[in-house]
């Protein structure tokens, strides 16, 4: 027990971003509403997105801009990684593109079906 | 024993059918179509012949296409088992295209232009297997064959047409991708080649009988177009099509694919030598003579003429395997010989049906009583086909008969003997009513008793000349011999 | 000016889409030219890229000039050429052959339609050309979103089909970017040679275990490996004819392609097919997908939809031979791969010809077909008989490859699935075949005037058929000189 508490706690961002994970996931899949189901894509994606963020922390670092003249006595150990944010700027970019896409496929779907409930739209595709 | 000649004749036989197809497709004129039919049919028979002096003397003119996978390639090499093959299916050709103008035109016929574009289409097929120089090149013109000779099959595109068609892909089709394509592949994992080789490719492959029995079985049982039982019931169902292309696809073209194909793996790909090393042949007999006695039995019941006449061919069929399956040298020259035997005998029959069909309508054999009187030099080329089919001289098909009979008895497999005598009397017993209905049978009431004008019938003159080769075969059996003989020489290092 | 053709592939066909964009506004009658020349520019490129690499060697790119591993490069060996130039000839041809339906269909959206498949082409090079997993992901990502767009412009049910496909698609594209996460944290790199070589001291480490099985899966949905596959044949079936022809013979090839690399180069053939005994978990599952992937097409009245179920098989049969894991079997599935670029372009090509000449592609009213538009049917012939497997097309020697791979292997399962699917594909399309050549009674001898589709969507269509018989017969050149140096030395 104390084992499995030490694991939570140490490592207590994955976890976090597990459960954001899970919860994006059970909204796309679970949800009957398409707009919920576009949040719970949302979710995910952004739960990847903090993922990388966190992995580039370090302890006791500070933000990794380099003040003009001091180059020389740069450790890198005193900057978080900015890699993995540069990288998140571009998966942000494309979750928000994504995220539009999607919502403009509903106005479409609701214009066609009148209706943002998948079952009412299954039910009235099968009628037609 | 002979050496190895680069030429371009093999291809350029086997192209040119097919080169004429977008001529047959966009003629106007039925007459120009139909003559361009001849000049490809003829350019046919006179490449194989020019190739005929180099096989005799035991030279093998080959040619590549393209190579595929290490060790295979697609080529082609003529030597005198294919060229036998060729000559009697091109020379045949251009017999049938005089046969088909008469019948298409007689009978009015939807769609000439696809049929005699297909048909040249599957000759082109056909010169393809005879001349492939390894079992992969067979394989790719076996397909196109059986795609070829669809439409053919189907001429007709109505009901009938449609599960004929749908039984004849599934049986040779399935057959094709199901058993010989893994077959080859467990020979060419065995062997890294395919190439028709003396002797095999097999005999250091370290399979064990059961898997060479397995292989056996899978190429013969495959290689459905030689409709062994019980994968023949495809050829009955395929009588749907015009009677040109049952007379020439299958009695001639289709079937003696199928049976060449099996021969070629026998000897090509096993080799005598390890089939009789792992006593396999015993388990072959066995299966044509099924077949043969089989296919018989079911003929006697027929009363459709072509129904009977396909039956026939299945059991005559099995006589090209059985006499391979014996093993010798005889029992391979009377197969060979028995393709061409078979097939002038087969196509006459044919040529005979079709020829009372577009004269006078009938299909089945119990309305053909007294026919021999309207058309006598039909029914006596039916009578000379017959005697041909059934194996007694002077027609060809006793010299093939003879030489079965005598490979058999050689090699001590006197169940062999048995069912050729056996399947010759079964023969007589559907065969011979048809003649004996036709010349002694008073005709029925009310029908017209006129002779009917056959020499100006092309369906009856095509039947007339391949009867005379039934017999000139018999009387000069020379060129038959000598092409025999020099496949078994190859092959067999006799 | 050659030393920047694996950019070029990658920028041309970008630059082309804002182009056609631009010519949509100003001068919509401009969209085609405009598009044709970009992607004749990008064909060329790729071609020409080909034979540099054929003669000397892997070409490597570094954006910017940044040195790898800091930079992103772009590298062309003989595994992505091949793709490459399969993929844009690809899009060259269906770009000609499309466009009298996209006339008929968008001509009052023309530049946008344009642009995006413009825009999906660049996508599909760049995921082909890319030496960087992230970037990989990005240009992923753009060749997805623009073909969710360019599903959903069909009407009716296209939007919910292509949401689902978002859905599913996101869900695929971020499981790859969340094991590329693993691998940045346990590595420290993006870049997928340097990752190779790192990864080879870390075969025991249960992230990149992890890492390896969540890309592969995300690469899985992707794909439309079963029974990942949900969103594929409505998205496919549902989607605008000019759409689905394009996307089609495309998107799923190139993530099979990924996973090839992924595979092959990035993880090794060590790692692949010896981690957790998954090379023949792989195999038995591939071979259920191809039954699986079968017995869905069959059960389709549709046309279009029975061809999109058919692609669920080619794409089981690239895994399973990718996962095999010897020469044989992997040589298959990359020539199975750019056959199948060609053979999924005719036969969708061929089909929506016949759905331009035709209202319904009904089993009923296809009746004479074969003499309404003989030219069609026989290029969809020729396709068909390549699916099935029948010489001389290159269906069969791919094939081939693989039954042989699968037989060394000792994989009898996956040669009798392939075989059976290959039977199953005969029936399927002689369905087809016998709705158009036999009739119900007089219609079918009646004379039925030819009646074609426009020339502008014959012939490439034929062009594209007669390729796959000559693609067929030059296979020994193919895959001695292309396919068989691009595998690892791993496979054995």
């Amino acid at each position: 027990m104390d084992r499995i508490l030490e694991v939570v706690i140490a490592k207590y961002n994955y976890w976090i971003y597990i459960v954001l994970m899970m919860i994006g996931l059970y909204g796309v899949i679970a949800k009957n509403n398409l707009v919920k189901k576009i949040v719970g894509m949302s979710i995910f994606q952004t739960a990847i997105i903090l993922f990388f963020i966190s992995m580039g922390m370090k302890k006791g670092a500070t933000i990794p801009i380099i003040i003009h003249g001091q180059e020389a006595s740069v450790m890198a150990s005193d900057y978080i990684n900015p890699l993995p944010h540069v990288l998140m700027l571009t998966a942000i970019v494309v979750a928000v593109s994504t995220l539009g896409v999607a919502l403009a496929l509903a106005v479409k779907i609701h214009k066609e079906f009148d209706t943002l409930e998948e079952d009412e739209i299954l039910e009235k595709i099968r009628k037609s | 024993m002979g050496t190895e000649v680069n030429s371009i004749l093999p291809l350029l036989a086997v192209m040119v059918s097919a080169a004429v197809v977008p001529i047959l497709a966009s003629s106007r004129s039925a007459n120009v179509r139909e003559a361009w039919t001849f000049v490809a049919a003829f350019g046919k028979v006179g490449i194989v012949l020019a190739m005929l002096p180099h096989v005799l003397r035991g030279d093998k003119l080959s040619f590549e296409i393209a190579p595929v996978f290490p060790g295979v390639s697609l080529a082609f090499r003529v030597d005198a088992m294919g060229e036998l093959f060729a000559l009697v299916s091109s020379f045949l050709w251009i017999v049938t295209s005089a046969y088909s103008i008469g019948y298409m035109r007689g009978l009015k016929e939807h769609g000439q232009t696809r049929y005699y574009s297909y048909f040249a289409l599957a000759m082109s097929s056909t010169m393809g297997v005879a001349f492939s120089a390894n079992l992969l090149t067979l394989y790719v013109f076996y397909e196109l064959l059986s795609f070829a000779t669809y439409p053919l099959v189907t001429h007709h595109q109505d009901e009938e047409g449609r599960s004929a068609g749908r039984r004849y892909l599934t049986y040779i089709v399935g057959g094709s991708i199901g058993l010989v394509l893994p077959a080859m592949l467990v020979c060419y994992g065995s062997s890294q080649t395919l190439d028709f080789t003396p002797g095999g490719i097999l005999a250091n492959s370290g399979l064990s009988r059961f898997e060479l029995g397995l292989l056996l079985f899978m190429f013969v049982f495959g290689f459905a177009k030689a409709a062994i039982m019980p994968f023949h019931s495809w050829l009955p169902a395929a009588m749907v099509a015009p009677t040109p292309v049952s007379a020439l696809l299958h009695a001639v073209a289709v079937v003696k694919v199928g049976v060449f194909s099996i021969l070629r793996v026998l000897v090509g790909i096993m080799g005598f030598e390890l089939l009789s090393g792992q006593a396999l042949g015993g388990i072959l007999i066995l299966v044509a003579s099924v077949t043969i006695v089989g296919a018989s039995l079911v003929a006697l019941c027929q009363d459709g003429l072509k129904k009977m006449l396909a039956y026939s061919t299945v059991g005559q069929l099995s006589y090209i395997v059985l006499g391979a399956s014996l093993l010798s040298e005889n029992g391979l020259s009377g197969g060979l010989i028995h393709i061409a035997t078979h097939a002038f005998g087969k196509i006459t029959l044919f040529f005979c049906a079709g020829a009372i069909y577009v004269a006078t309508g009938k299909q089945n054999i119990s309305e053909l009583n007294g026919i021999g009187r309207r058309m006598p030099l039909t029914m006596a080329s039916f009578l000379i086909a017959s005697m041909s089919i059934i194996g007694v001289p002077p027609t060809a098909g006793f010299l093939s008969k003879w030489l079965l009979i005598t490979a058999s008895v050689d090699s001590g497999r006197l169940e062999g003997l048995f069912v050729l005598l056996l399947s010759s009397l079964l023969s007589a017993g559907y065969l011979i009513p048809v003649v004996y209905r036709a010349f002694f049978l008073p005709q029925p009431e009310g029908e017209p008793t006129s002779v009917v004008a056959e020499w100006r019938s092309p369906c009856s003159i095509a039947a007339m000349v391949t009867s005379f080769g039934c017999l000139l075969m018999f009387l000069s059996p020379g060129l038959l011999l000598g092409l025999a003989r020099k496949a078994a020489e190859l092959y067999l290092g006799v | 000016m050659t030393s920047h053709l694996p950019a070029l592939v990658v920028t041309v066909p970008l630059l082309t889409a804002f182009a056609a964009f631009a010519a949509g506004w100003l001068r919509p009658k401009l969209c085609f030219p405009v598009g044709l020349t970009g992607l004749g520019i990008t064909a060329i490129s790729s071609i020409w890229l080909l034979a540099e690499v054929l003669e000397a060697g892997t070409v490597t790119y570094e954006l910017g000039r940044w040195p790898a591993p800091w930079g992103i490069v772009y590298v062309v060996d003989r595994l992505n050429g091949v793709v490459l130039a399969a993929i844009s000839l690809c899009a060259f041809i269906q770009w000609i052959s499309s466009r009298a339906s996209v006339k008929s269909q968008f001509s009052d959206r023309i530049g946008a339609f344009y642009g995006l498949e413009l825009l999906f082409v660049t996508g599909v090079m760049g995921i082909t050309v890319t030496g960087d997993a992230f970037n990989l992901y990005v240009l992923l990502e753009i060749a997805s979103i623009t073909a969710y767009a360019l599903i959903a412009m069909g009407g009716g049910r296209a939007p919910l089909s292509s949401l689902n496909y978002v859905f599913m698609g996101t869900i695929g594209a971020c499981f790859y970017l969340l094991g590329v996460g693993y691998l940045y944290i346990m590595t420290g790199s993006l870049n997928m040679a340097d990752l190779a070589s790192i990864l080879q001291g870390m075969r025991s480490s249960q992230a990149i275990l992890v890492a390896f099985v969540i890309i592969i899966v995300g690469v899985w949905l992707k794909m439309g490996f079963f029974p990942l596959h949900g969103w594929l044949p409505n998205a496919y079936t549902h989607a605008p004819w000019p759409a689905t022809t394009l996307i089609a013979p495309l998107m799923t090839k190139v993530m099979a392609y990924v996973m090839m690399r992924l595979v092959l180069f990035l993880f090794g053939p060590e790692y692949s097919f010896g981690v957790l005994g998954l090379k023949d978990v792989v195999v038995w599952w591939a071979s259920l997908a191809v039954v699986a992937g079968s017995v869905i097409a069959l059960s389709q009245k549709d046309l279009k939809r029975m061809i999109t179920c058919i692609i669920l098989i080619e794409i089981a049969y690239m895994v399973g031979g990718t996962f095999l894991g010897n020469r044989s079997g992997t040589t298959g599935a990359i020539f199975h791969l750019v056959n199948d670029v060609f053979m999924t372009l005719c036969v969708f090509l061929a089909v929506s010809s016949l759905a331009f000449r035709q209202r319904e592609l009904d089993m009923d009213t296809m009746e004479g077909l074969f003499s309404e538009m003989p030219f069609t049917m026989g290029a969809l012939v020729t396709g068909a008989l390549s699916i099935v497997g029948v010489p001389p097309t290159c269906g069969f020697f791919s094939k081939w490859l693989l039954l042989k791979g699968a037989l060394e292997a000792g994989h009898y399962e996956f040669m009798v699935a392939l075989i059976l699917s290959s039977l199953v594909c005969l029936v399927l399309f002689f369905r087809v075949f016998e709705a158009a050549y036999f009739g119900h009674g007089e219609r079918s001898h009646g004379h039925h005037r030819m009646r074609e589709a426009p020339l502008g969507m014959v012939v490439p269509l034929l062009v594209v058929a007669i390729g796959i018989v000559a693609l067929g017969l030059m296979s020994g050149e193919v895959i001695s000189s292309i396919i068989e140096p691009a595998l690892p030395r791993g496979v054995l």
